[in-house]
């Protein structure tokens, strides 16, 4: 280890150590601009020169390797005197626009001025003045105060692994630009704002409407994704103005996706609801909260009374908290229901012996060697998780691949194979028997007879008997499949051949939570997919969205459309409005305490950021006063804290002993692969949640285009069309029309048609066949 | 030994031979017997390294750094590709050597390539040709072509189970690309940006590999080095400033133009072989290593012999031996803006105190040409000067406050006189 002595403190550093690491672990602060910890060394911006004994030159702190025995001085004369330089250069063309500035009192540059800058410049000679790049709906430029630290051009090559941004030009001309004028559309892009240590990069929505110091910092969890992501609400009067990382090496690390960041713009957004609503004939009618939780009890009492408790479902979010899942569970468990389910989008995976995980922590995706990725579509479900398997396979991981469509994951793809949707559990029955080829031991419920492995099969398999640290994950599609289980069991006999860990990449928030909180059918009960293609009499809703969020929008319409009495609890004014009785207003993640239990089991506590908008209410409150109004025994929590200790007794330290991947023992018998086209419907990144559906920005993005119709240029040749035309698309009795757009990455026999969205809602399964028509 | 003549010069002696470029010539007059010898003998590394450093040949692009030192860092045993490169991106202004090496004796280069390759362990070899030169690049392919056709190149070359093949890059005409580690960045198809340093291109070049880097006259120097003995080259000059040199002399001189002389010898010498200053002017100031380096008066260059160390001594460089001549109808205000232009346009951009000091000191240099010049500007040229100087990621920024500073010493009373009369203190 070497020895060094920095601004005369002693101090023993790893090898390979810069003087910047040096300085870090001794807590001494070197000003810096284009250095990050997360980014390459650039040691462009020239700020953290440090004097370095023997040396003549004043030497960049972050790019100079420490020597045993070197000393060095940070604040010495020499020292000062190159920052002092430095900070200078970087003021003469920097614009004094502080005042108007979104970046004012959260700038580098600002902040090191006041240390190292005059207080007059000596700069007489005209300004540099740069135009403004249009980088889209999320990010605002202001490219005259770039000082061109690269940082955000960094993040595109190595942490996005898509370079949109890179910085033409020569000396005083360089410039920060996407290239050929396209937008920014990364779905980590917004990251370039914290990494911008100047105003050049700010948020577009947040433009202009507070100053940083207004604001109070609350740390919450994102609501959206399984990963649990980390983030700070920043609040004035009451009001969430944005979002921004809370820094949590284990989950997040820095960075936050996109839809963490922009999707808050929902919860100030005119489609909130606000106030109970009671449905008289065709009219929707203020309510007190007395009024409408009265007419919820006295309407499932009456469902209750005349049809039983089989006339009722539940059908529930998991991007609820814990403690609200589990009142919502406990309340209609009390009623005798048990057509209960959070697993909307899922065609009818069985219930497992404990809830599905990602089967390891989240950090330890990047040390992984191997990883088997089945039916995800990966950067658009989990932004972040994309993050850290790109960086494994820049540390030398093989990724390989079994989904319908080969998206480009911005890193290498060791084999894959790109089937269409009904034949993903025969693509890994390949890998399966494969792996038996190669030797290795292999146990499955599901059957192989007959089954022969092609090269990709091979290839595979070859790639997973490699290395060590490997896991198998599955993704929403796998997890949404018909043959669900039977792919959780071929993935878990093939995880266990070849030593990996079997993983789900949980799509929402607090999907583990809601497994944990019993969100799931009861023994005699229907899941999300039985109780809308069987449609029950009454529905009690949380937070969900039944014709976006369903397997088969079309059947959740219809169910919902024919149902007796629907109460829907939601944040925002939905499509129920067409169908339910009573709306109850209540909170969304920043107006109310909870928990989410993330994809690794982690249990995250945040509290309200703000209060409730107008009538809305906490849906744990609204749920325990409808439990006492329904008589109810159980329903006497004072506090969010109680109902977290009924269900999670032990907190953290109970849950390991409920997360449980194995396979069924029944693995189901698979759904034909049939000759035909089968539709690939995913839920797109911006609809995932009532607030990402409802966030302006976030619906002006390349990713929330409106869906088409897109197929592989042989399809689209066998049947006549064209990409640029549009097509009539026909399923389940219900059609839309649609552009037709060619992505010659799909499987051939498949059209990939967007779920989760009001221009789709007309469609059944999102997996499923699918007829084509010329419109 | 009479100076500029074949006999005394290591690169240009072909100009005294019909087809000066062929590959006849250059065989007939002991070209590639370096390398079949060493190729013969099995050479060792060591010995040949051993015989540069006797040479005391010094790298004729600019640094003047002792090329069998440089030699020396390089891992040979590292295991997987290595390479050389030759940098042959002249743009420095003033310099017009190497284009005449590249047009004259291409295969005194692609031999001394070839053993270069041979010594350092690389697999290959890429010269960097300045991309605004185009005959040059020909003529070089045409003696690549020649030389591959003889069997100096490709797979088991003359026998020997050795392979090596050799390519050209054109460059695109960045001045900065002539920094080593940005020509590297440049030759991987990146944008030319210097890289910081270390690690140096011995342990982390092209493509991340080791990598040696000379310039077209020093590698071209190898094979005379090795043909007639470390000792014969090193007396062809002076102590610690080994064989000729090639010195583009411009400006001012009736007979501008390429001499290849032993280094030491006097400027004066060189000015008389020039024609000395044009007809009826005198002499008032020189560059003498080319525009990065820093101006001297009349007086003091004509005392000076040409050679690393004396105008080292001096305070200025020898540079890339690019002397730039200039009578007394030259204004200094004016030619240190054309100058600070330069640099200004050709930092590239990366770094902080370059990007923005070169743009500071031109507009302050061209305020003062243009008659609106203030009292403090002088000072404040050199001050802003030396934040520039030494906190840069590469010698770009050293190079464009190397003329401001040296003008504004030299020839303050000129600067001074600008700026109090608005106008030229030369009459032109």
């Amino acid at each position: 280890m070497p020895l060094i002595e920095i601004d005369g403190r002693k101090l023993d550093v790893a090898p390979g150590a810069t003087v910047m690491d040096a300085a870090n672990q001794a807590g001494i602060h070197i000003p810096h601009f284009c250095y990050h910890k997360k980014l390459s060394i650039a040691a462009n911006c020239r700020m953290c020169l440090v004097e370095v004994e023997k040396v003549p030159k004043a030497l960049p702190a972050c790019a100079t390797p420490v020597t045993d025995g070197m000393k060095v001085k940070t604040r010495s004369v020499k020292a000062i005197a190159a920052q002092k330089g430095v900070m200078e250069f970087l003021l003469i063309n920097h614009p004094l626009d502080c005042p108007i500035c979104d970046q004012g009192g959260e700038c580098q540059l600002q902040d090191l001025a006041v240390g190292y800058g005059d207080s007059a410049s000596h700069y007489r000679e005209p300004k540099r003045v740069v135009k403004d790049k249009e980088l889209g709906p999320l990010i605002a430029t202001d490219m005259t105060r770039c000082i061109h630290c690269s940082r955000c051009v960094r993040f595109g090559q190595e942490i996005a692994g898509l370079m949109e941004l890179g910085m033409p030009g020569r000396g005083e001309h360089t410039e920060v630009m996407p290239f050929l004028e396209t937008q920014v559309t990364h779905e980590l892009s917004g990251n370039v704002i914290e990494l911008c240590p100047v105003g050049a990069l700010t948020s577009k929505p947040f433009r202009y409407a507070a100053r940083s110091w207004e604001l109070s910092r609350r740390r919450a969890v994102s609501p959206h994704d399984g990963l649990g992501t980390n983030v700070q609400v920043h609040v004035k009067n009451g009001r969430v103005y944005r979002v921004v990382p809370q820094e949590n090496e284990a989950i997040n690390e820095c960075w936050i996706a996109d839809r963490d960041r922009y999707s808050y713009e929902a919860l100030n957004g005119e489609e909130r609801l606000t106030v109970p609503l009671l449905r008289e004939g065709d009219a929707w009618v203020e309510a007190s909260w007395q009024d409408a939780l009265e007419r919820v009890a006295a309407g499932l009492a009456r469902v209750l009374e005349n049809r039983g408790a089989d006339a009722i479902g539940g059908l529930v979010s998991a991007h609820q908290t814990l403690e609200e899942i589990y009142l919502f569970t406990k309340l209609l468990r009390g009623l005798g229901v048990e057509h209960i389910d959070h697993r909307l989008a899922q065609a009818g995976a069985t219930v497992g012996a404990g809830a599905r995980w990602l089967g390891m922590p989240v950090a330890a995706l990047d040390d992984l060697q191997r990883v088997l990725l089945v039916g995800s579509t990966l950067r658009k479900e989990q932004p972040l998780v994309a993050q850290r398997l790109r960086k494994a396979v820049k540390r030398g991981a093989q990724l390989n691949v079994v989904h319908s469509v080969d998206d480009d994951l911005l890193c290498q793809v060791a084999g894959k194979a790109i089937v269409k949707p009904s034949a993903l559990g025969d693509a890994l029955a390949r890998v399966a028997v494969a792996l038996v080829e190669a030797g290795a031991p292999l146990a499955t419920a599901a059957t192989l007879a007959g089954v022969t492995p092609d090269d990709a099969a091979r290839t595979i398999a070859a790639s997973l008997l490699g290395g060590e640290r490997k896991a198998v994950l599955l993704g929403a599609v796998a997890q949404n499949h018909a043959d669900a289980d039977r792919i959780h069991a071929l993935a878990g006999a093939i995880a266990t051949a070849c030593g990996a860990t079997l993983g789900f990449l949980t799509p929402a928030a607090n999907g583990v939570g809601a497994q944990l909180a019993g969100a799931l059918p009861g023994p005699a009960g229907m899941n999300a997919t039985q109780m809308l293609a069987q449609p029950r009499a009454a529905y009690l809703l949380l937070g969900v969205e039944p014709e976006l969020d369903a397997h088969d929008a079309a059947a959740a319409g219809t169910a919902m459309r024919n149902a007796d009495f629907v109460v829907q609890l939601t944040a925002f004014r939905t499509a129920a409005s067409d169908y339910a009785d009573v709306l109850l207003p209540i909170a969304p993640f920043t107006e109310t305490a909870g928990t989410y239990v993330n994809m690794e089991g982690r249990v995250q506590t945040f509290h309200a950021a703000v209060a409730p908008r107008g009538e809305a209410r906490p849906a744990w409150k609204v749920l325990r006063v409808l439990g006492n109004l329904l008589n109810l025994g159980g329903f006497d929590h004072d506090s969010v804290e109680a109902v977290r200790a009924e269900v999670l007794p032990q907190g953290q330290d109970g849950i390991a002993a409920h997360l449980d991947n194995t396979s069924p023992a029944d693995a189901g018998v698979p759904t034909a692969a049939g000759d035909g086209i089968e539709r690939l419907g995913e839920t797109p990144i911006y609809q995932l949640d009532p607030l990402t559906r409802r966030a302006p920005a976030l619906q002006a993005t390349a990713d929330a285009a409106e869906p088409a119709a897109w197929l592989h240029g042989e399809l689209l040749a066998r049947l006549g069309l064209e990409a640029g035309g549009r097509v009539r698309v026909i399923q389940a009795g219900g059609e839309v029309v649609l552009p037709v757009k060619r992505d010659d990455r799909l499987a051939i026999d498949t059209v990939r048609i967007a779920a989760s969205h009001p221009l789709t809602a007309a469609l059944g399964a999102r997996l499923g066949g699918i007829r084509l028509e010329r419109a | 030994m009479s100076l500029n003549t074949p006999d005394s010069q290591v690169c240009l002696w072909t100009l005294a031979h019909d087809d000066p470029a062929s590959l006849a010539t250059y065989t007939a007059n002991g070209g590639y017997q370096a390398l079949r010898k060493i190729l013969a003998d099995k050479t060792p590394a060591e010995a040949i390294i051993a015989e540069v450093k006797t040479s005391a040949l010094r790298g004729r692009g600019g640094a003047g750094f002792p090329t069998g030192l440089k030699w020396s860092f390089m891992p040979r045993s590292v295991p997987g590709p290595k390479y050389v490169v030759c940098n042959s991106d002249e743009g420095e202004p003033g310099t017009f050597k190497d284009r005449d090496i590249l047009i004259y004796n291409p295969h005194q280069l692609i031999e001394g390539m070839i053993i270069a390759g041979y010594t350092l362990g690389a697999t290959a070899g890429y010269n960097y040709i300045h991309g605004e030169i185009f005959e040059q690049y020909q003529s070089w392919e045409r003696a690549l072509a020649e030389a591959r056709a003889a069997g100096f190149l490709g797979s088991d070359i003359l026998g020997s189970g050795w392979d090596f093949e050799l390519y050209a890059h054109h460059g695109y005409g960045a001045y900065i690309c002539g920094e080593e580690t940005a020509l590297l960045e440049s030759l991987e198809g990146k944008k030319g940006q210097p890289r910081f340093k270390p690690p140096f291109p011995a342990s982390y070049g092209l493509y991340g590999r080791p990598t040696t880097i000379n310039n077209t006259e020093t590698l071209a120097s190898i094979p005379w080095i090795l043909r007639h003995g470390g000792q014969a080259f090193l007396e062809l000059g002076k102590p610690n400033n080994g064989g000729s040199k090639i010195f583009s002399i411009s400006g001012h001189v009736n007979k501008p133009g390429n001499y290849e002389i032993p280094l030491g010898t006097p400027f004066a010498e060189l000015l008389e072989m020039a024609g000395g200053v044009r007809d009826g002017h005198r002499l008032k100031a020189v560059i003498p290593g080319g525009s990065s380096a820093p101006v001297l008066p009349a007086d003091v260059m004509m005392d000076l012999t040409l050679d690393f160390d004396a105008i080292a001594k001096a305070g200025s460089m020898l540079g890339s031996g690019a002397v730039i001549v200039m009578d007394e109808t030259v204004c200094m205000v004016r030619a240190l803006e054309r100058l600070s232009y330069f640099y200004f346009e050709e930092s590239c951009g990366q770094c902080t105190p370059c990007r923005e000091g070169t743009g500071w000191l031109y507009r302050i240099v061209h305020r003062i040409e243009q008659g609106k010049g203030r009292p403090e500007d002088l000072d404040e040229l050199v001050r802003i000067g030396r934040n520039i100087g030494g906190n840069t990621i590469c010698a770009l920024g050293e190079a464009a406050v190397g003329p401001v500073i040296s003008f504004v010493k030299h020839f303050r009373a000129e600067f001074e006189h600008h700026i109090e009369h608005k106008r030229c203190l030369v009459e032109n």
